[in-house]
């Protein structure tokens, strides 16, 4: 036993005198961190860093088998799903471990903003994150287009109708991104490329980098109310705390990383085992048009926006918007490199942090629910609810059909069920007089379109009728007060204060 | 650390390095200078080696870029006339002109032709303005709608609403003895102005192609399209 305690012992001085490495590393591993810094609050930067471990492990594994053809791409992942051995389940890791990455550099950012991580000396270590994180979703994007179904090309789709906005040079952009005339092969290998030499090149590249500084700028201590980060006092005031507190890095800290680390793991194999992976949906074919395509999870607040902003603050919007953004953040360890670090002291902050955690969490829900999409097929799905057909006038079922056939449901629903495009019309009645709504079904406004042109008079005469019965909870219909002084020719007594 | 320092007797080479001989100083200076200046005329040399290798890598990185657009298009025969039945709006795919073998289904492009009347047709693009996906067409209500963010369109391919800035794409088209031709090839963008581009004012309730087609004309509604909801 001893021999083989000597053995081992003189390989790894063999290799050590060689390489030189052993001191360094084991240094690096035992270095004085702050006490305080020992916290489930610390955990995230390495989480994020074993699951670009994981996903760069289960990428390579899929790429043993994934064609990147536009004809054989859609193919081979039905070949991983269906016919290699577990391949279903690397594909469903790779893209878990996707949504999961995503969300814990996002908390890992949240975290270090909040704890003033970002302050001197550590501005660089913060700057290098905000490309890291753009790195992340930029493997989002690609990973998503390398999963080449319906999604992904409408995807790619409305990428290069983005681009083709940006005033000038637009379409190069547009003929950049594409390879080629249209989405088809050339776009598929560019993404490709993307996806798995060049933007993780440079994630790697750069995340040895985020922790090299780390090591040298040690780890941010745990901010106090009234600690003021001051360029002068700062690492005379850290070294001081380290010296006073500190505990070896492994073993004493490293724990709650590993366990963490762990349980993300765990996490994302369980998701990976109980939903299975993602896609892929229809085929890539574009003469399919029967779709309805969706960004990944990641993506759905920006598909929100693209659908809440007016036309023409669109394009303004997309381009400035971005650019500000980035430029803010990779400003603001530039800007407010010193002062208060405690979360308690700085309110502007948590307040940013809070609108836009809500603003992110709203826009996914609504991109999840598509409120402002035609549901394509709720004219020939969706019954009109019977209480509205009972007791009706022969023209006012009628009507009903018309409302059906016009794809008016599409839009609007009634009885809870049709699209959410335009207003439900369960009470419209309430809240428009037939002369309204008779407008308003010919000539459109809002974001309604005009169907004088495919309504016939009487079509429009049975589609009125049926739309004036319908009064909610049988309540008052919609009435013109100036009919009444028509009639009458006297101003009505019985309009209730003012109303 | 340096390896001499860690193996101090296994490595000849660089004993014999540290024992050579110090040189006077003046020679060592001028032998300093000329080894900088050689330093400097290497990187000179791989800077203009760099410069020259760029050429042809950015030139073929920008190779899609720097394809005139209107090269992508030719005419193509979308079918006998026979296929389009007058006052009707039918989903045709074609074969992209340019593919590659290993494009498979993504080189099969639709389009919606619209037969107005005789030999007036008008060929649209199945991109939304929008951002590009792709619209349906509903012959009961005369209105093509796209299913991303519920873009609006008339049977002209106007604008009727939603967030599109402009009309349905058109693609140019001719009528060659009994066959349809248009002339295909890009996918239409906003940024890609060789086919018919109506003006944005259309959202105001004119439509450039109804001077095209006069047919149109009376099929249009008769009031404004934008009016006030009430």
């Amino acid at each position: 036993m001893t021999r083989l305690r000597q053995r081992s012992v003189a390989l790894y001085h063999w290799f050590d005198r060689r390489l030189g490495l052993g001191k360094p590393v084991i240094e690096a591993a035992e270095h004085e961190i702050p006490g305080s810094t020992s916290s489930w609050w610390y955990v995230f930067g390495s989480a994020a860093s074993v699951i670009l471990g994981l996903q760069v492990v289960t990428g390579i594994l899929l790429a043993l088998v994934y064609t990147p053809s536009a004809s054989n791409a859609w193919n081979s992942l039905q070949f991983l799903d269906h016919n290699v051995q577990l391949g279903w389940f690397l594909r469903a890791i790779h893209g878990w471990g996707s949504d999961f990455m995503i969300a814990i550099v996002l908390i890992h950012m949240v975290q270090v903003f909040l704890f003033g991580a970002y302050k001197f000396p550590r501005e660089l270590t913060w700057i290098v994150g905000v490309f890291l994180l753009l790195l992340t979703l930029g493997m989002a994007f690609t990973g998503q287009v390398l999963r080449f179904d319906q999604d992904s090309y409408w995807g790619l789709g409305i990428g290069a109708s983005i681009l083709s906005r940006v005033p000038f040079i637009g379409g190069a952009l547009v003929d950049l991104t594409l390879g080629g005339p249209i989405i088809a092969g050339p776009t598929l290998t560019r993404f490709f490329a993307l996806h798995v030499f060049v933007i993780p090149g440079i994630l790697l590249a750069l995340v040895g980098l985020h922790v090299w500084m780390v090591l040298r700028l040690g780890i941010n201590e745990w901010p106090m109310p009234g600690r003021i980060v001051r360029k002068s006092t700062y690492v005379r005031e850290y070294n001081a705390l380290t010296k006073e507190t500190g505990i070896p890095f492994v073993p004493d800290a490293v724990w709650k990383d590993a366990f963490f680390a762990a349980a993300i793991m765990l996490a994302i194999i369980a998701c990976a085992l109980f939903f299975g992976p993602f896609g892929p949906t229809g085929q890539p074919d574009p003469t399919i048009i029967q779709t309805a395509p969706k960004p990944d999870f990641a993506f759905l607040w920006i598909y929100a926006v693209l659908a809440y902003l007016p036309p023409s603050l669109e394009t303004p919007v997309l381009f400035i918007a971005p650019v500000l953004i980035i430029v803010a953040m990779l400003l603001l360890p530039l800007v407010a490199g010193q002062g208060e670090k405690h979360w308690s002291r700085r309110p502007v902050a948590v307040l940013m942090v809070a609108v836009i955690a809500v603003t992110l969490g709203v826009l996914t829900r609504l991109g999840m629910y598509t409120p402002w999409s035609p549901i394509m097929n709720a004219w020939t799905s969706d019954p009109i609810p019977i209480a509205y057909l009972y007791n009706r006038t022969p023209l006012e079922r009628e009507g009903s059909i018309v409302f059906q056939n016009k794809q008016c449901r599409n839009c609007h629903s009634v009885g809870g069920e049709g699209g959410l495009r335009g207003p439900a019309l369960d009470s419209i009645a309430t809240r428009m007089t037939e002369d309204q709504i008779i407008r308003q079904v010919l000539q459109g406004g809002g974001n309604m379109p005009a169907y004088g042109n495919s309504l016939s008079p009487s079509e429009t005469t049975a589609l009125v009728s049926f739309l004036t019965t319908l009064r909610g909870n049988d309540l008052a219909p919609a009435i013109d007060a100036s009919r009444h002084m028509v009639v009458t020719g006297k101003l009505p007594s019985t309009v209730p204060n003012g109303h | 650390m340096t390896p001499t320092e860690q193996t101090p007797q296994s490595d000849p080479a660089l004993q014999n390095v540290q024992e050579k001989p110090q040189e006077p100083a003046s020679a060592q200076s001028a032998s300093h200078s000329r080894r900088a200046f050689l330093f400097n005329l290497s990187l000179l040399a791989n800077g203009a080696i760099g410069a020259i290798l760029a050429v042809p890598i950015i030139g073929y990185l920008l190779g899609p870029a720097l394809k005139k657009g209107s090269n992508y298009n030719s005419w193509i025969a979308l079918g006998p006339l026979s296929d389009f039945p007058e006052n009707e709006t039918r989903l045709v795919n074609f074969r992209n002109p340019i593919t590659t073998p290993w494009d498979g289904q993504t080189g099969d492009i639709p389009c919606w032709v619209r037969r107005v009347t005789g030999n007036a047709f008008q060929v649209f693009a199945i991109n939304c303005a929008h951002l590009g996906c792709p619209v349906r067409w509903f012959a009961q209500s005369k209105l093509f709608l796209c299913p991303c963010h519920g873009g609006a369109y008339y049977a002209d391919g106007s604008r009727a609403s939603g967030p599109p800035l402009r009309g349905l794409f058109e693609y140019d088209h001719k009528v060659d003895g009994a066959n349809l031709m248009v002339k295909v090839g890009k996918m239409p963008t906003l940024a890609f102005t060789s086919c018919v581009k109506p003006p944005l004012t259309q959202i105001e309730g004119t439509t450039p192609s109804a001077a095209r087609v006069p047919a149109i004309e009376q099929t249009k509604p008769d009031g404004p399209r934008l009016g006030r909801p009430s």
